[in-house]
């Protein structure tokens, strides 16, 4: 939050802005509540010593998470999540600048029709893309793998790399690209030199984002990551096994603290933009 | 050296080809294949295009029973979540002021845990053995845990609520973080009360972000399958689900893609007729 956007709310308050006194922090606090009890509670299994995810809990124990370590389909489908998301997320950052840069800088007839494109695949069910992306690629005789899976993750997180990044280059002034341009820059150098380092915050908060999008994205990589399961499909198949999931707990507690590491820092990142 | 039109025209080359590629070509593939004479795997053979699928899907009612249920669901899941999320919204942005950004953290922080693991968290409340039953029969106000708490559509719906409302603050967030402060002082200089002032000004100024919120929660629950395997059971099939199931289980390609078009274009309808409507309601 900046100082100038700060200083109106205090001058409206002071006009009694919302003097209708709601209880609204209550109720946030009872949303957060609600929003973190089930999430502790689960976690609870990580070191319970039960064989399932039954109460009462019986004794505490970390024996979990040395399993965790020892199974390798498990690691193995949490490397393929980790290389799925760099891929995806740095192909969806690529473009998002390209769509960016091209939209906000150059009158080209197509220039709507490439944003209005880009933001899409956040207006369609994506079990439809899956069947599709499913479809191409067995006529195309392409073996499913992490390739495949990135592939389709670059498509849905492109509208959130396109639209972070959009907002950003909307907000820079041209004259400064003029400026370069003028002083004998090529154009690739005045992107470079100029307009890639005032982007740096927003091009790491965008590339977080679509990692996050990835990292955790089912329904399509369900249909395609054929033999490479990522995480979440390798979760998926183990969950009806009962007595799998306090290992499962484990394994998402580890990857819990890594993927709330990168929240934070994408919030902060983008905060201090 | 480069000028800025051939730079510019190059960087706009690649985003299209893979949107192109990667996203348009594959649903022009499932109408393609929606269109096939014979189910099983993909077969261009004689008599392509073909109705033969939609014909077999408008003979069968209860794929747009189930179909109409999921819209319906999915409309009830968009609507509640973004009730919810609204006050949180009006929290973050006119009430919390310096610590804003903390509370928006916290409550976004949920939604970085696994999709799936808090589903998993509402089957652990919900289950058989799950806390509410334990609790339930510890202290004696059940004598047996019960099965009716989960595997229900009632469960698909709370879980899917609870997955959504953080996300589904952050557009009306952004919303509401843009209305000019003055237009509330205008309105206040000229006698409006607080509620008057909210409903006339802060809601309507809001709207878009309530509108895109009710979308991004609408369009991907309507295709949700996972939630649906997880906690509802027989009961709680949602539309999905059986598109999924025609390519993992049954295998039948063509009948599922055409259930695909189908979902496509009915959410796609909506959304737009959505748009209209407000749009009107905002002129008058």
């Amino acid at each position: 939050m900046t100082a100038a956007a700060r200083s109106p709310r205090r001058s409206s308050a002071a006009i009694g802005v919302g003097r209708t006194r709601l209880p609204l922090r209550g109720f946030y606090l009872v949303l957060l509540a609600f929003l973190y009890l089930p999430i502790l509670l689960l976690f609870l299994f990580a070191f319970s010593a039960n064989r399932g995810l039954t109460f009462p809990i019986q004794g505490l124990t970390f024996d979990r998470f040395a399993s965790v370590l020892e199974n390798r389909q498990m690691l193995t489908a949490a490397r393929n999540s980790l290389l799925v998301a760099v891929m995806a997320a740095t192909a969806a950052t690529a473009l998002g600048l390209a769509v960016g840069v091209a939209a906000t800088r150059l009158r080209f007839a197509g220039r709507g029709l490439l944003v209005g494109l880009a933001a899409a695949p956040l207006l369609i069910p994506y079990v439809v893309l899956a069947v599709g992306l499913f479809l191409m690629f067995t006529l195309l005789d392409v073996p499913r793998g992490i390739f495949t899976v990135a592939a389709a993750h670059s498509v849905i997180a492109l509208p959130y790399a396109t639209l972070i990044l959009l907002a950003r280059l909307l907000g820079l002034d041209p004259a400064l690209e003029d400026a370069a341009m003028d002083l004998g820059a090529s154009y690739p150098t005045t992107l470079r030199k100029v307009i890639l380092p005032l982007l740096g915050p927003s091009l790491i908060s965008a590339w977080l984002t679509c990692f996050i999008v990835s990292f955790d994205e089912i329904a399509i990589a369900n249909l395609l990551a054929g033999r490479d399961a990522t995480f979440p499909v390798f979760l998926y198949g183990q969950l009806r096994f009962a007595g799998q999931v306090p290992v499962l707990v484990a394994m998402a507690v580890l990857l819990l603290i890594g993927t709330l590491l990168l929240t934070i820092l994408a919030q902060q990142i983008r905060s201090r933009d | 050296m480069l000028g800025r039109r051939g730079a510019l025209a190059y960087l706009a080359v690649p985003p299209y080809l893979w949107l192109l590629g990667l996203f348009v070509l594959p649903l022009l593939v499932v109408v393609a294949v929606s269109l096939q004479p014979a189910s099983g795997r993909i077969d261009f053979g004689a008599g392509w295009p073909s109705t033969n699928q939609y014909a077999h899907l408008a003979d069968t009612p209860v794929y747009f029973r189930q179909l109409a249920l999921s819209l319906a669901m999915a409309v009830g899941i968009a609507v509640t979540a973004t009730l919810l999320a609204y006050p949180l919204a009006y929290f973050l942005a006119f009430r919390a002021r310096e610590r804003a950004g903390a509370f928006l953290i916290l409550l976004l922080l949920p939604f970085a845990t696994s999709f799936l693991l808090r589903i998993m968290a509402w089957k652990l409340l919900l289950g058989r053995d799950g806390a509410i039953n334990w609790l339930l029969t510890t202290t004696g106000i059940a004598t047996e845990p019960s099965t009716l708490l989960i595997y229900s559509r009632a469960a698909v719906i709370i879980t899917l609520i609870y997955v959504w409302i953080p996300f589904a603050a952050l557009p009306i967030y952004a919303a509401l973080q843009r209305i000019d402060r003055s237009h509330l002082e205008a309105a206040a200089d000229l006698g409006a009360g607080p509620w008057t002032r909210f409903f006339r000004v802060t809601v309507p100024l809001s709207l878009p972000g309530v509108l895109a919120t009710l979308f991004m929660v609408f369009i991907p629950t309507v295709g949700e399958y996972v939630t649906p395997v997880l906690v509802g059971g027989p009961e709680g099939v949602m539309y999905g689900q059986l598109v999924q199931d025609f390519f993992t289980r049954a295998g039948n390609w063509p009948l599922g893609s055409a259930l695909a078009v189908v979902m496509l274009l009915t959410t796609l309808a909506l959304a737009a007729a959505a748009v209209k409507l407000i749009d009107l309601r905002r002129l008058a």
